[in-house]
C-alpha cells in the first residue's frame, strides 16, 4: 500500500469555485475556507476497477455495428503524475455530445439531432506504460445559456481516478485552433494559460489512420506525490 | 515536468456515464454489516441540487474482487442521493492518531469547476471524540455538518449544502485536499 500523501497543486492552475463569468457557480460555490486535511489513508489509498467487473468500451464511433455521423477520430495519450511517471491500468471515463452538439440525454433540449448510432459513453484503461486510445467522433459545439450567445467549444469530458483518491480528476479535453476557446467561461476559469493550453490536444499524424480517421494527442498528469511517506 | 491537469466542471450530462448499479457496493458480494447511506444537497438558496454525481470512496474495508470501496449516485429531483455499502470500521491516521469510521464523499455537479470534497461520519461513534478532522473543527454546527444521522438500523444519512447564503446557514464543512 502506497504510504505517500501528495503534493498541492502548482498556483493558478486549477480553476476557483466561484468563477462570477460561469453563472451556475453563484450558488454552488462554498463561502467558508475550505478545511485543510493532511493525507491520510483514505485520501493516499484508491479505488481499483477491474476490466472484467468494469468492462472496457473503446469504440464510441459505432452502435449495434451501425456507424455514427460525424467524422471519426482516434484520441490517445499518456497519463502520468507530475513527476512524469506512467500510471499504469487506470480507468479512463469518456463521455461527449455527437457531431450536432446534442447529448443522448434527456434533460439537453438543444436543438440538433440525436444520432441513433452515437450514444457518447466510453471506457478505457490505460496500459503498463500510462497509454490510453480510443475511438469517437469530433463532437459538436453547442449553446448552453450562460450569457446571451454562449456556445462551448467541441470538447470531450474525461475522468480519471489514478492510484489514490486525491488524484481524483475530472476534466475536459478540448480541439487545437478552436476560436470558441478564448470566449468560454469554462476554460477560461484556469488562471494560468500554460495550464489551460494543456487541455487543448494535438493533431497526431503519428495515429492518423490513412482514408479512415483523424488521430490526436492528449497527454494528462496527475498529480505528484511528496518525496516522503507520512509519519507513523 | 507538467503541472497536474487542469480540473473542468462534470457538467450537466454526466449521466451519460451513469450505472445506478454503482450506488451500490454490496453487488459484487461484499462481506461485512450492511449500511445505507442516504443524503441531500442544496445550494445556498436552499433549492436542491439535483443534477450532481455524489462519489462515495472508503478505504476501509479495503477494496477488492468482492468489496469495489468506491460508488457514485446521482442527486434526483429533490437533490437526494442514497449509496447501499459495508460500514467502515476505523483507520489509521497522522502519526499515532486513529481515524473515527467514515465515508469520503465527493460532489460533482454543473457550477462545480472542481468536485467538492467532505466527509461522512457516524452519530454516536466514540472514536468521533478523538478523530483528528472532527477534533479540528472547533465551531460544532460546522462539526456537524460532517455526522450521519441514524435514521433506522443500519441507516444514516447526511445532509449537505454547499454555500452559507444570504441567511448564513450552517455551509458543510468541504477538504483542502
Amino acid at each position: 500500500m502506497e504510504t505517500v500523501p501528495f503534493r498541492p497543486y502548482a498556483p493558478g492552475t486549477q480553476p476557483p469555485y466561484d468563477a462570477p463569468a460561469y453563472g451556475s457557480t453563484h450558488k454552488r460555490h462554498p463561502q467558508e475556507g475550505l478545511v485543510r486535511l493532511p493525507h491520510t489513508i483514505t485520501e493516499i489509498a484508491g479505488p481499483r476497477f477491474a476490466a472484467a467487473q468494469f468492462p472496457p468500451m473503446p469504440d464510441l464511433s459505432v452502435v449495434d455495428g451501425k456507424a455514427a455521423l460525424g467524422e471519426r477520430i482516434i484520441v490517445h495519450g499518456r497519463i502520468t503524475d507530475e513527476d512524469g511517471q506512467p500510471i499504469p491500468r487506470t480507468i479512463v471515463e469518456i463521455w461527449q455530445a455527437n457531431a450536432s452538439g446534442r447529448y443522448q440525454h434527456p434533460a439537453d433540449q438543444h436543438d440538433a439531432p440525436t444520432d441513433p448510432n452515437f450514444r457518447g459513453e466510453g471506457r478505457v484503461y490505460t496500459d503498463a506504460d500510462g497509454w490510453y486510445r480510443f475511438i469517437s467522433i469530433k463532437p459538436g459545439a453547442y449553446p448552453w445559456r450562460n450569457h446571451h450567445n454562449a456556445w462551448r467549444p467541441n470538447h470531450i469530458h474525461f475522468s480519471f481516478f489514478g492510484s489514490g483518491f486525491a488524484q481524483r480528476l475530472v476534466t475536459q479535453m478540448y480541439f487545437p485552433g478552436d476560436p470558441l476557446l478564448d470566449l468560454d467561461p469554462v476554460f477560461l476559469a484556469v488562471p494560468d494559460e500554460g495550464a489551460r493550453y494543456r487541455l487543448v490536444c494535438k493533431l497526431d499524424m503519428s495515429v492518423t489512420e490513412p482514408e479512415w480517421a483523424l488521430g490526436y494527442r492528449w497527454d494528462v498528469a496527475l498529480r505528484g506525490r511528496e518525496s516522503t511517506p507520512m509519519e507513523g | 515536468m507538467p503541472s497536474a491537469t487542469a480540473s473542468q466542471t462534470i457538467g450537466p450530462f454526466w449521466h451519460l456515464i451513469e450505472h445506478p448499479e454503482w450506488a451500490d457496493l454490496t453487488r459484487f458480494g461484499a462481506a461485512g454489516p450492511q449500511v445505507t447511506l442516504t443524503g441531500s444537497i442544496i445550494d445556498g438558496d436552499g433549492n436542491p441540487i439535483t443534477d450532481a454525481a455524489v462519489e462515495l470512496w472508503q478505504s476501509d474495508p479495503p477494496a477488492d474482487d468482492h468489496f469495489p470501496g468506491f460508488g457514485r449516485s446521482r442527486t434526483d429531483e429533490a437533490g437526494r442521493f442514497q449509496f447501499k455499502t459495508v460500514k467502515p470500521g476505523p483507520v489509521p491516521g497522522r502519526g499515532n492518531a486513529q481515524q473515527a469510521p467514515h465515508f469520503s464523499l465527493t460532489i460533482l455537479a454543473r457550477g462545480l469547476l472542481k468536485g467538492l470534497t467532505t466527509r461522512a461520519y457516524f452519530a454516536g461513534e466514540p472514536l468521533n471524540e478523538t478523530d483528528p478532522l472532527l477534533s479540528s473543527i472547533e465551531d460544532p454546527a460546522r462539526r456537524a455538518t460532517l455526522i450521519a444521522a441514524a435514521t433506522g438500523i443500519d441507516s444514516w444519512h447526511i445532509a449537505i449544502r454547499l454555500q452559507r447564503g444570504a441567511k448564513q446557514e450552517t455551509e458543510t464543512v468541504f477538504l483542502d485536499l
